[in-house]
């Protein structure tokens, strides 16, 4: 079976480093045509316009071509092909496969059908891995390295994917959590004793503001109106969790604001003049950690 | 009649065959039906709440003229982790097995997350089990999600 990736958990330390240096690689001579006779294939069973531009750009500028769809709503799909016939077909026309589904599980499905390499570029609420390597890269660019660093994460904490990944991914890295999170949102406590069984301490709390000064890393992540059966409730916290230019004067100079965006409320415009607003650079990150991702997936199959 | 010919008589009251004991009374059914046993046309007994000493109330079954394999007796530890087959051959109990708790299951169980791909595709389901404080759960292979075994739901063998 080719080596895919489908979890972040499918990757040892060891091999995050390798791709975090193969995306540094990549951010300084960004137009390599490493892959002039290659053809990737992203298929998209539900829309996500931000992340299927970044890996066809990453495709495009390692010289690949790329093929695919976004929008099942006009191909056999829809007529009640199954995921494995898809993708046993698509296998034989591409050198990789992107893949976007709306099924826990049916990333890793598509890879055990395959017989090419798969990435999975999210597979409904579970993985996401393509997306913790960018925040790792945007981390280790921002702080020179991984390690011993001071995590705030801050908003939906307990339905957030792009959280739980990290967490895990930085847990390798010895970091030390905090987590800020309105009651309705608090971490899972299968994610608390993953912590525990690591030795590592975190803290939880509901009020950002003190926690910013020793932070370096503050996470942010979108509050959404529909996670709370109650409007009022949501009315309540949604500002308390919404960082503003005048909460940053206790903070650190290395520190960076990071977000999964879009965003909705979380970070106030006056943050984006910051020196701290990282964002927006960390979604240019992504197109570097997927050429990075592409090309050592195919290395590996070779 | 002492003790040792009373259990001889409980055990051994089919010439050929297995004898599952030590099955918790609650999990009788799930093992028939995981055994695939509600299919089978060979001769099959089954007692509930007899007296135990390791389970308070325990369940057996004998079923004349059919054996199992390893892979057989471990699908049923979820159930009834305690279980023991008994092989008979003659009226005579010739070898004991323990069930023993599988690191992987696969196609037994259904997977909790009505999400996941194996619920909704033509896809096996695959486990790795964990042992908790609240007994065996089970983590899937594909959507990584914890099945706990107070929601497991049996796929029948076929
Ligand atoms: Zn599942």
């Amino acid at each position: 079976m080719p080596k895919s990736l489908i979890s972040i958990h499918d990757l040892s330390k060891e091999e995050i480093v390798h791709i975090l240096d193969l995306a540094a690689q990549f951010e300084q001579s960004p137009s390599p045509a490493l892959l002039n006779d290659k053809v990737i294939a992203t298929i998209f069973f539900e829309p996500s316009t931000r992340t299927r531009l970044s890996f066809e750009t990453a495709g495009n500028r390692l010289g690949a071509r790329v093929i695919g769809f976004s929008d099942v709503g006009n191909t056999s799909v829809t007529k009640g092909e199954s995921l494995k016939d898809t993708i046993k077909m698509v296998s034989h026309y591409a050198d990789l496969i992107v893949i976007r589904h709306p099924l826990e599980g049916s990333a890793r499905w598509a890879s055990e059908v395959s017989s090419v390499p798969v990435v999975n570029a999210g597979d409904g609420a579970n993985q996401h891995p393509s997306q913790t390597l960018l925040d790792l890269y945007s981390i280790r660019k921002t702080q020179q390295h991984l390690d011993n660093l001071q995590l705030t994460m801050v908003g939906d904490l307990k339905y957030g994917r792009t959280v739980h990944s990290l967490l895990q991914a930085m847990s390798l890295f010895n970091a030390h959590f905090t987590f800020v999170a309105p009651p309705e949102l608090v971490l899972p406590t299968e994610y608390k004793h993953f912590l525990h069984q690591k030795n590592l301490d975190f803290i939880e709390s509901c009020d950002l503001l003190p926690h910013i000064p020793k932070s370096d890393i503050l996470y942010m992540t979108r509050v959404q109106a529909e996670r709370f059966p109650d409007p009022i409730e949501y009315e309540k916290v949604k500002n308390s969790y919404s960082l503003t230019a005048f909460m940053l004067q206790q903070c650190k100079p290395n520190m960076k604001i990071l977000h999964p965006l879009p965003r909705v409320n979380e970070i106030a415009d006056d943050v984006d003049n910051t020196p701290q607003a990282y964002y927006f650079d960390q979604a240019r990150n992504g197109v570097y950690t997927r050429m990075a991702i592409i090309t050592y997936l195919l290395d590996q199959t070779k | 009649m002492n003790i040792d010919n009373e259990k001889k008589l409980q055990v051994s009251a089919i010439k050929d065959g297995t004898v599952i004991d030590r099955i918790p009374p609650l999990s009788l059914f799930k093992v028939i039906e995981i055994l695939g046993l509600d299919h089978t046309g060979n001769q099959i007994t089954f007692g509930t709440n007899l007296d135990s000493k390791h389970l308070g109330k325990k369940a057996i079954i004998k079923i004349a003229d059919s054996f199992f394999e390893d892979e057989d007796i471990n699908r049923i530890a979820l159930f009834a982790p305690d279980a023991k087959f008994n092989i008979i051959k003659n009226y005579e109990v010739i070898e004991k097995r323990q069930v023993a708790i599988p690191e992987h299951i696969s196609g037994i169980a259904k997977c909790f997350n009505p999400k996941c791909i194996t619920n909704h595709q033509n896809v096996k389901t695959r486990f790795t089990t964990k042992k908790g404080k609240e007994g065996i759960s089970l983590v899937c292979h594909y959507c990584e999600k914890i099945t706990q075994t107070k929601n497991l739901q049996i796929i029948s063998k076929s």
